[in-house]
């Protein structure tokens, strides 16, 4: 059974309070739902920072012709290590909405390489949270995109 | 008339239509592999779409040159405007300007009503031609 929105809660407070880590937090809430379709699993993560990946997968192609995979994946991905990266900054465990998320894709990522996506917040409000970071295919010198985002915190539910 | 779709399309379950006026309308159901918190879409699945109601645009109109060129997307900026409920998702796009080098295209995704948009994207892509 996924979990509902309660148990989401009591488990993001558990991440804030030290009481989850970082991947175990990751793999009670993310085997499920869209995140279930990518695969993405846990990676690394610091104070402000988390890093997430997926493996390559056919069923993730946007152009037959030359395997190259589609930008939603790689946004998904970065949506992900967004919210995670800003409740690790943070300290506040309620969920966030993303407001906008801008990518620009530096060069395709190889067919068949893995993708990891590499996000920090680095600056927080009241209300917003702001993130930047980047996604890369095997070699972080060498970025397949680089993303920003804003996303706004929810009041307690 | 149906479009070929990427697999990564597939996978969401996306299908392509067109609605009285020839536009490309796509559309997506609810399941649990595009939820993201419970009871809603997450927004990866929705810039999903919204890209590839880009792209299925962008080469439809395309396909009325002779040497249709390549269109690589170069950014991509979505904007989420309302939470996406546990229903069928529409969307469309306008060809904002499509040039020598570049195309500009913004997407729409809506549920109960298009004037109500859940999100939309801009998206802007280089054409190479040969």
């Amino acid at each position: 059974m996924p979990p509902d929105q309660k148990d989401i809660a009591a488990i993001r407070e558990k991440l804030v309070s030290g009481e989850l880590d970082p991947r175990a937090f990751f793999n009670m809430l993310n085997q499920h739902s869209h995140n279930g379709l990518i695969g993405v699993q846990y990676v690394a993560n610091a104070d402000n920072w988390v890093e997430l990946a997926f493996d390559y997968d056919e069923k993730l192609v946007g152009d037959p012709k030359t395997g190259i995979l589609a930008s939603g994946p790689i946004i998904s991905l970065c949506d992900m290590a967004s919210g995670m990266c800003i409740m690790l900054t943070t300290g506040k465990f309620f969920q966030t909405v993303t407001i906008d998320l801008r990518v620009d894709y530096l060069r395709p990522a190889k067919a068949g390489h893995r993708v990891t996506g590499h996000m920090e917040c680095y600056r927080h409000t009241k209300n917003v949270a702001f993130v930047r970071g980047y996604a890369h295919d095997g070699d972080a010198d060498s970025p397949i995109a680089n993303v920003t985002g804003t996303f706004m915190f929810l009041a307690p539910q | 008339m149906t479009m070929i779709l990427p697999p990564y399309a597939n996978a969401l379950g996306i299908e392509s239509a067109r609605d009285e006026n020839g536009r490309i309308v796509l559309t997506m159901p609810f399941g649990p592999h595009v939820q993201g918190r419970p009871n809603f879409l997450h927004g990866g699945a929705i810039a999903g779409l919204l890209e590839i109601a880009a792209f299925a645009t962008l080469w439809d109109a395309l396909s009325e040159e002779e040497n249709r060129p390549q269109a690589k997307p170069i950014t991509v900026t979505t904007d989420y405007m309302r939470g996406g409920r546990e229903r069928l998702t529409y969307a469309a796009a306008i060809i904002s300007r499509l040039g020598q080098r570049m195309a500009n295209i913004e997407s729409f995704a809506w549920q109960e009503s298009e004037d109500k948009p859940i999100a939309a994207a801009r998206m802007n892509f280089l054409l190479v031609r040969d």
